[in-house]
């Protein structure tokens, strides 16, 4: 069982303290929702706690190992969305997600194209991103979830975009990677109801 | 589950960065328009002889050949950072000086090559006699990787940041002053008949120096910068 | 010897030894300029082949010393700042930099002023004056890529970066410049460097070169305490000084 926590973390932008003495812990299975209207510091909790960002005081915790001091494992464990999509405009469907699966720590035989039939982008693998809608873009950019079996998920703002049919796809996908024993840490600003399954919330 | 390998990885970005480049083609050709420009200018205000253009030959095409390069520098992290990518590789689990030294070989490749090409061309056009082609294409061959190895550093200093453009012209034209002199030695050399293979290995000692430090650096500056 | 680097590391340290030591080393170097002036312009005897011109040295040569030393300093401190995240060695690295930006222009004006009466240009693009020129470029473009940060911490890890870039280009760029002159020799052999110097012209260069030494460290623990209060700004120890000087 995995176990992702963070203990006492502050962060300081420009002389504001955005949050401090900030704590969770999270096992397997669990979701954790961030809530805050914009500029209350979800991005940069976000940040810290995929590793990105040093907290100006605490430390984030990956069973009970500080992420900072054993980065490349933590990396191979963890999937990051943003709040911009990590996708190349000039690239097709196929192609982002194919560097996507390049770049993730382990090869589970996952298959592009069956990836964007689940994500609703069956026919659209030859189509450069360019050419996608916003909703389909972010779905794109959600894909990489599926590549690898990561353990923990960190989504900054993962419904903004989407359309009924693509949130209904991501609640889905939150499901089942609760069921799975595998933990996930959102972001937003409304709240996102998954039923059954426990959801934390921390309010910025 | 089998683990991607780190040569897969190199080939990825490569490949990526190739066809990010030959998609956005405008990209490329601006910096070889620019080229073609200073060398005009430079006509211009020598005047059309051929007797002086022959002797300034060397210097002028290795001056605007390393002023469209540094144009050219900015398309390598740029994008990446805008559009959330740059994220993604500095949360791969792979090492990030893999990603970074095949962005580099791709920025050489999508740059340097057209920029080859035209130099061997505006050579001709500035009277550079025939037996100097030969040197000038060995400068450039060793010359353009250290452009962009030590540009690749730069550019991820200062990737973002505002005023970019010209701040990082100002930091990397003063590093680029010992591959002008070699090349432009070189090519001098060659002009007037003597031997010039001692230049040309100064250079290739350049390009061993860059090749083995640059990746790091730049992959530093990038963890510096964004994590 | 690690332990020094944390102990005097630690900014309310370095704050209170900058506040003790700047005012010894602004005296020291205040007499030392006076001695090595008085050496130099005064006592030292005329040169053989330059006449009274060439008392410039005692302000070229220690500044062109100086230029090169500071950017070292700038680097090694910067390293520190960044390998083992020392915030005094970053405060050292970023106020260093005018510091040595200031003694590069001195040289290069010095050297110019040299060269009009020994030949008649304001400038020659000697070797050693278009390394310190370049020199001089590295220094600006550190201090505007530090400007052009917003971050502090990021600022200084940056510029770390840069500055060893620039220590590691700087000889090859001195080797290039030199062998750039020999290459394109005129026919006035340039004397910048004086080859045999005699004792009673050497003393009053040392001792200017000393003096230039500690009026860095006065102006470089000022500059510091200055950059680590700013950076602090925020802690504890910082407000109480604030309060303190407001009364």
């Amino acid at each position: 069982m995995n176990s992702f926590s963070a203990n006492a973390l502050t962060c300081i932008r420009n002389d504001v303290v955005l949050f401090s003495g900030l704590g969770f812990r999270l096992d397997g299975g669990d979701i954790l929702q961030i809530q805050g209207p914009n500029g209350s510091g979800k991005t940069s909790l976000l940040r810290i706690l995929c590793g990105l960002a040093l907290p100006d005081a605490g430390s984030v915790l990956w069973n009970e190992k500080n992420i900072q001091d054993h980065r490349q494992d933590y990396f191979k464990e963890m999937s990051y969305i943003g709040h911009v999509n990590g996708i190349k405009m000039e690239l097709t469907a196929l192609e982002n997600l194919t560097i996507a699966g390049a770049l993730s720590g382990t090869n589970n035989g996952f298959t592009p194209l069956e990836t964007l039939a689940k994500m609703g982008l069956a026919e659209y693998e030859n189509t450069p991103a360019r050419k996608l809608s916003s909703g389909q873009r972010r779905r794109l950019a959600l894909a990489r979830l599926l590549v690898t079996d990561t353990r923990l998920w960190i989504l900054d703002e993962p419904l903004t975009s989407l359309d009924d049919y693509g949130r209904q796809l991501m609640r889905d996908m939150i499901s089942a990677q609760a069921a799975g024993n595998g933990i996930t840490v959102l972001a937003t600003h409304d709240p996102v109801d998954i039923q059954q399954h426990k959801i934390t919330m921390i309010n910025l | 589950m089998a683990a991607n390998s780190t040569g897969a990885v190199f080939l990825a970005v490569l490949r990526r960065d190739l066809l990010i480049g030959l998609r956005h083609r405008s990209e490329l050709f601006n910096p070889l328009v620019f080229f073609f420009i200073v060398v005009t200018m430079f006509v211009l205000a020598l005047g059309p002889y051929e007797n002086t253009l022959r002797q300034v030959a060397p210097a002028v095409i290795w001056v605007a050949a390393l002023l469209a390069s540094t144009l050219s520098l900015d398309m390598m992290f740029h994008s990446d950072l805008d559009d959330g990518s740059l994220e993604q590789f500095l949360l791969s689990p792979h090492p990030l000086i893999i990603i970074v030294i095949a962005k580099i070989m791709a920025h050489w490749l999508l740059t340097a090559a057209p920029l080859i090409v035209a130099a061997l061309f505006l050579g001709q056009m500035v009277y550079l006699p025939q037996t100097a082609l030969m040197p000038l294409l060995l400068t450039l061959l060793l010359g353009t990787p250290v452009l962009s190895l030590v540009g690749a550093v730069l550019a991820a200093l200062t990737v973002g940041l505002r005023g970019s453009g010209i701040l990082l012209t100002l930091l990397i034209l003063p590093l680029y002053i010992p591959v002008l002199i070699f090349s432009v030695a070189t090519v001098d050399n060659a002009v007037k008949g003597l031997a010039f293979t001692g230049e040309l290995y100064f250079l290739g000692a350049m390009l061993a120096l860059a090749a083995t430090l640059a990746p790091f650096a730049t992959a530093s500056s990038l963890r510096v910068r964004f994590g | 010897m690690f332990e020094y680097f944390y102990k005097y590391g630690s900014p309310k340290i370095f704050y209170d030894l900058s506040r003790a030591l700047a005012p010894w080393f602004g005296w020291s170097s205040a007499v030392l300029f006076g001695a090595g002036l008085i050496g130099g312009l005064v006592m030292a005897p005329a040169d053989y082949q330059q006449g009274e011109s060439f008392r410039i040295i005692y302000v070229h040569v220690p500044s062109a010393w100086m230029s090169l030393f500071i950017y070292t300093v700038m680097a090694c401190a910067g390293a520190i700042g960044l390998i083992w995240k020392v915030k005094v060695a970053d405060a050292v690295a970023r106020g260093s930099a005018p510091i040595g930006a200031s003694f590069t222009f001195l040289a290069l004006v010095t050297g110019s002023l040299w060269g009009k009466p020994m030949w008649g240009t304001w400038w020659v693009w000697d070797a050693r004056l278009t390394s310190e020129l370049i020199l001089l470029f590295l220094y600006l473009g550190y201090i505007a890529l530090q400007t052009a940060i917003d971050d502090r911490r990021t600022a200084a890890r940056a510029g770390a970066i840069l500055a060893l870039v620039g220590v590691v280009n700087i000889p090859i760029i001195h080797y290039s410049v030199e062998w750039w002159h020999t290459l394109h020799q005129g026919p006035t052999v340039t004397k910048l460097g004086a080859p045999a110097i005699h004792i009673t012209m050497l003393i009053p260069l040392l001792i200017m070169a000393i003096a230039c030494m500690c009026y860095y460290a006065a102006v470089l623990l000022v500059r510091a305490r200055y950059e680590i209060m700013e950076y602090e700004r925020n802690s504890i120890w910082v407000r109480e000084i604030a309060e303190r000087e407001k009364r």
